[in-house]
């Protein structure tokens, strides 16, 4: 074939063919922003599985999000942290606390179009408390047992008093999943083809890479703001960072504070840090030979608010209890402070000094949350000062919670602890209650004082118990809080984005400017 | 004597697969890091704990746990992961493809690259070569998750030339009934999803690349420098052969034969090599998965991922022995 005299070899036929496909490639990728109606999130993690009840993925606090979309949580949350009705409208105890009643939202329907009753409810509930199904939070659903149902009010005993079972139906597991639809597809099937009530559907998955998910067009909560929402699973930071930058993504999240710093000044871009529910914190273990005197000076030894300011850019909140500011028994006259002098004199009386220290070993995680390892080591420099030389290890994440659950931590070992339903119990409760296999201090005069309030039916009673717990906690050093974490966000200024506390960034959250 | 060669190595072959599963099996165990501990909720209690293993069948004495393993592995079952709630060899058989694929670019972009620039540098020799050596000497330095950064920033935040994340536009329904994206989408001849494809593998692929083609490089330009001093070259070039047409019609063809040896060596090295420059585009191989399955110690799924690197690094280099010995009748009559 010849073109006006142009008679090319079959190599310079490739050698075309190959240029073309280059050119085609590094052409312009098409940077416009995405169409107004999809928005896009260069998300922090994966999302390994759909069944929001089961395994690994079901009590990571940061994938509630994508679940949230999909499914309907028992009980509604708002983005302060706040209770609200969802596919529960009510719910409440009879007047001696041992049974429980929950009304059903009626009109709401499942994604597949098939209505959504009672009966899923229960089956939910049922399925959860199940040692069989692998849910990790089991021991908070099984005690419901009994359930009656009468139009669309639910009634169940309670094997013992929870104060804090309708919390739960708004945290980790409490989600609604079809009882038919689950029953005739299996979990793989539902692996596959997931459905729920949620304000999202979805649409196409590629693990690892993305998930699309589309609006739920007869939401009971409404339509949502997006008829698509892209979750772009990236989980390295710097590539989170570029696909803002970029404009391949509308919305990210979690990217370090000195990129959040840079990309919101730029034209276009905007940002939002929020405090949130999740906290770092140094455990210490009560088997560390690390005395009253000493305990006490190594919260006093520690500038907080240096440490914010100079490694976090200010993005932090200094913290003296393990309840932070939004959470329900945060008691603000309960203070530690920084108090060198106070610390070298405390170490002074325990016989140590700079010049003749006390040794130990402090653990800390490296990169999984900002600065932590640097945090640790401005911390250790702070300790050295009073008379306390402290050894760092530095751990896998892995690596902590088999040394917790084994209670074979280091005397000190740093970590972080969310709490998204802000209740004492899942933040004073289970890290310093003895029992717990989270807990690293265990000795009997705080059990004493924790273990009743399990079951106290007085709420005012069971917050005023938590409050002391944490103020007799800071008398006596069982534990080093540091601080509360920020959640930097970056999105484009076209967008409206409400922060949520408990971390969850909901596409629900994101609307456009009007 | 190739047929005999053969089923030696074939042999010798499922006996290191079964010693690697042997090893890995082990040393999962025995790291540290406990998949139960990483799931439990607070409040759980000790029977809280001691139910959950069981239900993942980790309460089982090692022995136990091992030859249940083994006799999955036989009837094609790797269990099923912890965290992705699914079949393992079903988790594999839909991710393996795009690693391959990524591989199998990379490896020709490294072959394309590495093979013009040793021609050009044996043609320049000289002239220009000093600046192909230093070029070559930071190909060969910076490894190939800092490429992978770089290019993020250059070619995909300032030039914007290349998708950042993922293997195929999120707003795609490509609707592959194989896992191989790119040869499906050209054998069906759906060009549009092939160049979203490509455009996707670009720069993953180039990070993946650049090394080895640095390694290409070097290899051939010592063997062509040393074939361009031979008598053939030096009577065709009397003949009036152009150099160009020397090098790459003469000397390359015995130069190409170590060079190709030593590339299939480094394709393996190169699969490895894809954990994390996977990771830093967002690509869904079985590189990524790797590290999600480390993070999260998901034993079954770390256990087949192993199986199967082990099984492609096995099966590369035994084609690769029977190619060379193929190619090589001095080897291929023992």
């Amino acid at each position: 074939m010849s073109i006006r005299g142009f008679a090319p070899t079959r190599r310079q036929t490739l050698a075309l063919g190959a240029g073309g496909l280059i050119a085609g490639l590094i052409g312009p990728q098409g940077r416009a922003r995405a169409a107004s109606d999809t928005l896009t999130i260069a998300y922090n993690v994966n999302l390994p599985s759909f069944d929001p009840t089961v395994g690994p993925s079901a009590v990571n606090p940061t994938i509630q999000a994508i679940y949230r979309s999909v499914f309907d949580q028992f009980i509604g949350q708002k983005p302060n942290l706040a209770f609200e009705p969802g596919v529960l409208t009510a719910w409440g105890w009879n007047d001696d606390k041992t049974k429980i009643w929950m009304d059903v939202r009626p009109g709401v329907t499942w994604h597949d179009g098939t209505p959504f009753t009672p009966e899923d409810i229960v089956w939910s509930l049922q399925r959860a408390g199940k040692k069989e199904t692998g849910n990790p939070i089991q021991f908070v659903w099984v005690g419901i047992d009994n359930f009656q149902v009468d139009g669309n009010r639910i009634t169940a005993d309670m094997k013992q008093f929870d104060p804090t079972i309708f919390k739960w139906m708004a945290f980790l597991t409490g989600y609604v999943l079809p009882k038919a639809y689950y029953e005739k597809v299996g979990a793989d099937g539902f692996e596959k083809k997931p459905i729920g009530t949620g304000p999202y559907m979805v649409d196409s998955y590629q693990g690892n890479a993305f998930l699309r998910l589309k609006a739920n067009p007869k939401y009971w909560g409404g339509k949502p703001a997006f008829d698509t929402v892209v979750f772009k699973f990236v989980t390295d930071a710097t590539s989170r960072v570029a696909e803002i930058e970029s404009g391949s993504s509308d919305l990210t999240l979690e990217i370090p504070y000195e990129e959040y710093d840079r990309l919101k000044a730029k034209k276009g871009l905007a940002g939002v840090a929020t405090p949130i529910s999740d906290i770092g914190m140094i455990f210490i273990n009560n088997e560390g030979k690390l005395d009253k005197n000493v305990r006490l000076a190594a919260n006093y030894a520690i500038d907080k608010q240096a440490i914010v300011q100079r490694l976090l850019r200010g993005y932090g909140v200094p913290i003296d209890t393990l309840e932070a500011p939004e959470y329900e028994a945060y008691d603000p006259t309960i203070k530690i402070g920084f108090q060198p002098d106070k610390a070298a004199k405390l170490m002074q009386e325990a016989g140590y000094s700079p010049q003749k220290p006390f040794k130990t070993t402090l653990q800390t995680t490296r990169g999984f949350k900002p600065k932590d390892y640097e945090m640790i080591q401005a911390i250790v420099g702070m300790w050295r000062k009073v008379g306390i030389e402290a050894d760092i290890e530095v751990y896998e994440i892995a690596k902590h919670f088999e040394l917790r659950t084994s209670h074979k931590l280091a005397p000190l070992a740093f970590y972080n602890w969310g709490n998204a339903i802000g209740d004492p119990s899942t933040s004073t409760g289970h890290a310093m209650f003895g029992p717990s296999p989270h807990s690293s201090w265990k000795s009997d005069d705080l059990d004493k004082m924790i273990g009743p309030l399990w079951g106290e039916k007085d709420e005012a009673k069971r917050i005023a118990g938590y409050k002391a717990v944490d103020r007799y906690i800071a008398e006596n050093g069982y534990v080093i809080p540091l601080l509360q974490y920020v959640q930097p966000i970056v999105f484009k200024d076209d967008l409206k984005v409400t922060p949520n506390i408990s971390g969850a960034m909901q596409p629900t959250l994101v609307s456009k400017k009007s | 004597m190739l047929a005999s060669s053969l089923i030696k190595r074939a042999v010798m072959a499922a006996v290191t697969l079964f010693g690697v599963a042997v090893i890995v099996f082990l040393l999962l165990r025995v790291a540290p890091g406990d998949p139960i501990a990483m799931m439990i909720g607070p409040g759980a209690s000790a029977e809280d704990i001691a139910s959950l293993r069981a239900h993942y069948g980790l309460d089982q004495p090692f022995l136990t746990q091992f030859v249940i393993w083994l006799a999955g592995i036989l009837h094609g079952d790797l269990g099923t992961s912890i965290s992705l709630h699914r079949n393992v060899v079903e988790l594999l058989r839909e991710r393996l493809p795009a690693t391959l694929e990524l591989a199998i670019v990379a490896c020709a972009v490294a072959v394309i690259l590495g093979g013009s620039v040793a021609i050009l540098g044996t043609w320049l020799r000289g002239r220009g070569e000093g600046a192909i050596d230093a070029a070559n000497g930071i190909m060969l330095a910076v490894p190939d998750f800092v490429w992978a950064l770089a290019f993020v920033l250059v070619l995909g935040v300032f030039w914007q030339a290349f998708p950042l994340s993922g293997r195929i536009d999120p707003s795609i329904d490509p609707h592959f009934t194989t896992g191989f994206y790119l040869f499906e989408s050209i054998f069906t001849g759906r060009f549009d999803l092939t160049r979203d494809i490509l455009a996707h593998m670009a720069m993953p692929a180039l990070a993946l690349a650049l090394p080895l083609a640095a390694i290409i490089i070097r290899i051939l330009k010592d063997a062509l420098s040393e074939a361009m001093l031979q008598d053939y070259v030096l009577l065709a070039r009397v003949k009036g052969m152009s150099e160009l047409r020397l090098i790459a019609g003469e000397a390359l063809r015995n130069a190409v034969g170590p060079t190709l040896a030593l590339t299939g060596v480094q394709f393996t090295f190169l699969i490895g090599g894809t954990v994390i420059v996977e990771r830093i585009f967002a690509y869904p191989g079985i590189g990524s998965m790797a590290i999600d399955a480390v993070i999260n110690r998901d034993l079954p799924l770390i256990q087949g991922l192993v199986l199967v690197f082990g099984a492609l690094f096995i099966l590369i280099n035994l084609a690769i022995d029977v190619a060379v010995a193929a190619l090589n009748p001095r080897l291929r009559h023992g």
